[in-house]
């Protein structure tokens, strides 16, 4: 640090949509920074020598030099520093959780915000799809095929990193687009698919060839895909799909709805643009999401904009154990998501023709600790009440699809069906075959699989190397 | 993209198409389905596998137009293309040699009936397939079903052909002839009334029902939970542990319900489809 300067203690705010209007569409909640306020924001940084913020990054992005760039007004230099790490910073610009990774490290963070790093990864990949993005660099076809099954977080990051190696990577995908989750679970407002779309037409451009309609386990199992196909290795990231209920009474009655058919409903298949689009979603007058996760954020928010005159978090901790971002239920309460803490269902009623009329839940208190070192809920004797609700949607949580995990052969699994995989090399009990992401750590971040993406595609080319040798 | 390779008119609402899917055909089993979408805004729709080539990679589907998506299915021609068709989607049918078989097909559930009564058959087994619909132009492959068949009985509802009343009628007919010790397996597909019915008529006899659900999905793996059941008190995904299940077993008053969840969207979607294209359907 060669100037001396004054420190600005907050983050430049994050320009956005003002909450009464942007309850009305499915348009980005946040709009990004404009050049400005990016050099603005960037010479925040103090360039400090240690730099912590890297050792809070799943990918290892050179922070502190993308920074410097950014400073400097070397957009282009900001976003091929970025690149060399993250193949999908359009995405993890704006849905990582920033504040419990790099920036939680972030050095001017001890005493004042830390700097927005987020918003300026997502500065530097929007200013540069803007442009045309510039093709990267791949090495020599090395000769080898891998497959990777999924298209979400953990299968593009691998197949990104795998391709600038010089291996042939086909994607698998089960859904009719690739992207995963990014398509079907996160909303519009919070991630446009067309920025998913563009970030994956990037790879494309890696020589990644991505084939949709392809469910692994079904059209071929993973030993076909080795043994018939000639695949060398392959990688499984097939996320955490398999929606929990909660198996109390009432819960396939019409108007309830797992998160992930909600959300897949309204994202993947645009029904917020039915009747121009063919998929229909129906929403009562007063919404009830189930659980306190971002997916129940991204659920609740949906709710509202798909014309909800009520939508509420139910959740049977209080505020303080909420476990979606900090940032996703400020904008829920800015949009008037109503929040019932404490609180649980035990029985969906409903009407004479099987529709939701309301809920029968109980009241919680904070007891002991449990494993999670979160205060256990524990139910009160006798604090039974119905809220009347005419829409459900259950979010507490999904488990490993497990398509491919049952149908592969000599795959060690764990006790949720999750894949067992080495977290320091994502490699399985099956020789040549790699797992990470959610199906792998039960569900977790974009930035955790795709972090696992990254490691599984490193121990996948060493595999590779040995084998020639 | 997926090629139409041929498609056969069976009535003004009842078509066939042949589809090339070769990494459906490679694998695909009797009992399994598809989902197609048919362009970039459409909904995805499940349909049974009536019949597939492994040879020529081609996959044939039967079905009846009831709503926007399979009237706009209907549309297209051989040589046009549908954007999206996965499979082979559900675990295949259970095939063993049973003994004696009855098959019955009901209107456009005459179709998955076929793959399965050929397995069967194949398996050893003897076949009484009872194949009926409404009226003699919405019944479709009987010869073919009498190829595979041992036996083979028609009926209509409204008796424009061979003879007049349901499907369970004949059932009903079959078991007590043959006596019920006789007969090993019931397997009934088509409308949800009619598989309930079979499952009344056979559950007074004590025999083994398995019916092939079709539910409403959306991505048929498992993901959204929007085609669950409540069968034997459990709730199961029609997707990835059915279609088919032990008939006794299911609330088929709860599949009802939440099969008409959508109705009135379905309802607003058709008769958009109807003034737009200009056929004047909607009848």
């Amino acid at each position: 640090m060669a100037e001396k300067k004054e420190i600005i203690p907050k983050k430049h705010p994050m320009p956005s949509q003002d909450p009464r209007e942007r309850i009305r569409n499915f348009n980005e909640v946040a709009l990004g920074y404009d050049e400005e306020t990016a050099v603005a924001e960037a010479k925040r940084c103090l360039q400090c020598k240690k730099e912590p913020c890297r050792q809070g990054c799943p990918v290892e992005v050179d922070i502190p030099a993308f920074i410097r760039l950014v400073a400097q007004r070397d957009f282009a230099g900001a976003i091929k520093k970025i690149k060399e790490k993250n193949a999908l910073p359009a995405v993890c610009g704006r849905v990582c959780p920033q504040e419990n990774q790099c920036e939680k490290y972030c050095t001017l963070g001890k005493k004042h915000e830390p700097v927005g790093i987020g918003r300026l990864e997502r500065f530097c990949a929007d200013w540069e799809l803007a442009r045309g993005v510039q093709p990267q660099e791949v090495a020599l076809p090395t000769g080898f095929k891998v497959a990777v099954v999924g298209s979400g977080p953990a299968g593009l990051t691998c197949a990104a990193d795998l391709a600038k190696l010089g291996h042939r990577v086909t994607i698998f995908e089960a859904l009719h687009v690739a992207g995963g989750v990014l398509m079907y679970g996160i909303p519009e407002f919070r991630l446009p698919k067309r920025v998913v779309q563009a970030e994956i037409e990037n790879l494309k451009k890696l020589g990644v060839e991505i084939v949709t309609n392809a469910v692994v386990g079904k059209f071929a199992t993973v030993d076909d895909l080795m043994e018939e196909e000639g695949f060398d290795a392959v990688f499984i990231g097939t996320g955490a799909g398999l929606p929990y209920f909660m198996n109390i009474p009432g819960e396939n009655s019409c108007g309830v709805y797992s998160a992930n058919e909600f959300l897949t409903r309204t994202n993947l298949m645009k029904a917020y643009l039915f009747p121009e689009w063919d998929t229909p979603i129906k929403v009562g007058r007063k919404v009830a999401v189930i659980g306190g996760g971002n997916v129940a954020m991204d659920a609740a928010r949906t709710a509202l904009r798909l014309g909800a005159e009520e939508s509420w978090i139910v959740y049977r901790r209080s505020e303080k154990e909420l476990p979606a971002r900090h940032e996703e239920v400020e904008h829920a309460k800015e949009e008037g998501i109503k929040f019932a803490f404490l609180t649980n269902p035990v029985r969906i009623l409903a009407d004479e023709n099987g529709w939701v009329k309301g809920m029968e839940c109980l009241r919680y208190e904070l007891g002991e600790p449990d494993e999670s070192g979160r205060r256990r809920p524990v139910p009160i004797p006798g604090s039974e009440f119905v809220m009347e609700v005419d829409t459900v949607v259950v979010a507490i949580g999904q488990a490993p699809n497990p398509l491919v995990p049952r149908t592969t052969r000599g795959l060690e699994l764990g006790k949720k069906g999750n894949i067992v995989a080495d977290p320091q090399t994502g490699a399985t009990s099956k020789p040549g075959v790699f797992a990470g992401g959610d199906v792998v750590t039960g569900a977790a971040t974009v930035i955790l699989a795709m972090g696992a993406g990254r490691v599984a595609a490193r121990s996948i080319h060493d595999y590779l190397m040995k084998k020639k040798a | 993209m997926f090629k139409i390779l041929d498609k056969q008119v069976f009535s003004p609402v009842v078509k066939q198409m042949v589809i090339e899917a070769p990494r459906v055909a490679r694998r695909c089993q009797p009992g399994q389905f598809v989902i197609l979408r048919i362009h970039e805004e459409g909904e995805r729709i499940p349909l049974t596998i009536a019949d597939f080539d492994r040879e020529k990679g081609t996959i044939t589907i039967v079905f009846q137009e009831v709503g926007k998506t399979t009237r706009q299915l209907g549309t297209l021609e051989a040589g046009d293309y549908i954007r999206d068709f996965v499979g082979p989607l559900g675990t295949p049918s259970h095939i063993e040699n049973f003994g004696t078989v009855i098959c019955v097909g009901g209107g456009v559930g005459i179709a998955p009936v076929f793959p399965i009564a050929r397995a069967l058959k194949e398996a050893g087994n003897h076949v009484i397939s009872i194949i009926g619909a409404r009226s003699k132009d919405l019944l479709f492959w009987e010869d073919r079903m009498r190829e595979v068949s041992s036996e083979l009985f028609v009926t209509t509802d409204d008796g424009s052909y061979v003879r007049k009343g349901f499907v369970t009628d004949v059932l009903k007919e079959v078991i007590e002839d043959r006596g019920r010790d006789n007969i090993s397996l019931v397997l009934a597909i088509g409308p949800q009334p009619m598989m309930r019915a079979c499952c009344d008529v056979t559950r007074d006899y004590g025999i083994k029902t398995i019916v092939s659900l079709n539910a409403l999905m959306v991505d048929g793996t498992g993901m959204c939970g929007c085609c669950r059941v409540t069968v034997g008190g459990q709730t199961r995904f029609v997707c990835v542990d059915g279609p088919e299940f032990d008939g006794h077993q299911v609330d088929f008053a709860e599949l009802a319900r939440r099969s008409a969840t959508f109705r009135a969207e379905e309802q607003r979607a058709l008769e958009r489809h109807t003034c737009q294209c200009g056929c004047g359907g909607g009848k």
